[in-house]
């Protein structure tokens, strides 16, 4: 007679979720049953190896410093994003605001080539000693488009030197595709213009992109208000970077709080499975049995 | 020598950790490029400097 232990094992994300489009089928769960999704416990965002329960990167800028600790927090993020520059001032350091825990993600702005954006990446390492870099490669600020081919060029040699290469790119999918050859641990696709607030302008082109990718999809521009942050999410993103849409705010903590709530909304909406739309007529949710009726 | 893009006159010989320090900047807050190179922080106190080297001393900024 074999061993047999009492312990059940802890549930899949797809026994939590269930893969059948009606749930109902599934026994009825208890009231704690989805909190590991919540937590991103059950759910993490795996980004070259290392593992994330927050699905918001949040951009460090633009607001005073004492309120990045409160900002961080709120959001319930663990990536901050940083730009690198020459250090003109002993004070203030941004570095002395960020909670200690929390994944510094130095971007390459500034940078208008691959070379570049590798010695920019180089440099924050050694600031640092962080691996991870948001490639950002521009030719001018009006747009702030980044330069895709150089973008490609830049991964590729960031990931050979060991670097978890996080590209900021446009929503092109086979510069998607060639990026994750080039060893992204991710693609980051803009969703409309950097700091517009005007969301999914993109929405045909990332979900192409999504439906391919075999790395996380992060929205990384653009997203203004926390319902875009949902539409992205339940569209299928891997997570959500916000910056401008926070900074921009008359509450900017609460702010952070409100997109961290929309962003688990729309992933919990993803992995439940949307409900289908229809065009031209009501679905009924009364039954519509005439002889009920008490006409 | 060349500091962050402009030409300032400091007394040599001096090492780099000395430059960071005469700064007044937080020798663990920033990186260090010297022609083009960046100098590892084990390496700043016998890295020293002269009059005709290019200097960038860089640090994070809030940035998205």
């Amino acid at each position: 007679m074999t061993n047999e232990t009492n312990t059940a094992a802890e549930p899949t994300l797809d026994e939590l979720v269930g893969t059948a489009t009606n749930t109902a089928l599934l026994p009825e769960p208890d009231a704690h049953a989805y909190d590991a999704i919540a937590t991103g416990d059950a759910d993490p965002l795996m980004l070259g190896g290392h593992k994330f329960t927050s699905r918001f990167i949040l951009g460090s800028g633009r607001y005073d410093l004492n309120l990045i600790k409160a900002t961080i927090e709120n959001a319930g993020t663990q990536i901050v994003t940083m730009a690198l520059r020459r250090c003109r001032t002993t004070e203030n350091n941004l570095l002395d605001y960020i909670p200690k825990g929390i994944t510094m993600l130095p971007n390459t702005s500034g940078a208008r080539n691959a070379e570049e954006a590798v010695r920019i990446a180089r440099l924050a390492r050694e600031v640092c000693q962080t691996d991870f870099v948001k490639v950002e490669i521009e030719h001018e600020t009006k747009y702030l488009l980044p330069d895709n081919a150089e973008t490609i060029r830049a991964t590729e040699m960031l990931a050979k030197e060991g670097f978890v290469v996080m590209p900021y790119m446009f929503p092109d999918p086979i510069a998607a595709r060639q990026l994750e050859e080039a060893g992204a641990a991710c693609v980051m696709p803009l969703g409309s213009l950097i700091g517009s607030n005007k969301g999914l302008r993109m929405r045909d082109f990332i979900e192409v992109i999504i439906a391919n990718a075999h790395i996380p999809v992060i929205i990384d521009a653009g997203i203004g208000r926390p319902s875009q942050a949902a539409e992205a999410m339940e569209m299928g993103a891997d997570a959500v970077m916000a910056y401008t849409a926070i900074a921009s705010a008359g509450n900017i903590p609460l702010m952070a709080r409100a997109f961290k709530h929309a962003i688990e909304a729309g992933r919990e909406a993803y992995l439940s499975g949307l409900g289908t739309v229809t065009e031209g007529h009501a679905v009924p949710s009364s039954p519509t049995n005439a002889a009920d009726y008490l006409h | 020598m060349i500091i962050n893009g402009q030409e300032e006159n400091v007394a040599t010989p001096i090492s780099v950790d000395e430059l960071i320090a005469s700064k007044g900047f937080n020798a663990g807050r920033v990186a260090v490029e010297v022609n083009g190179a960046i100098v590892p922080r084990d390496k700043r106190a016998q890295t020293m400097l002269n009059g005709t080297d290019t200097v960038e001393i860089v640090t994070f900024v809030q940035g998205g």
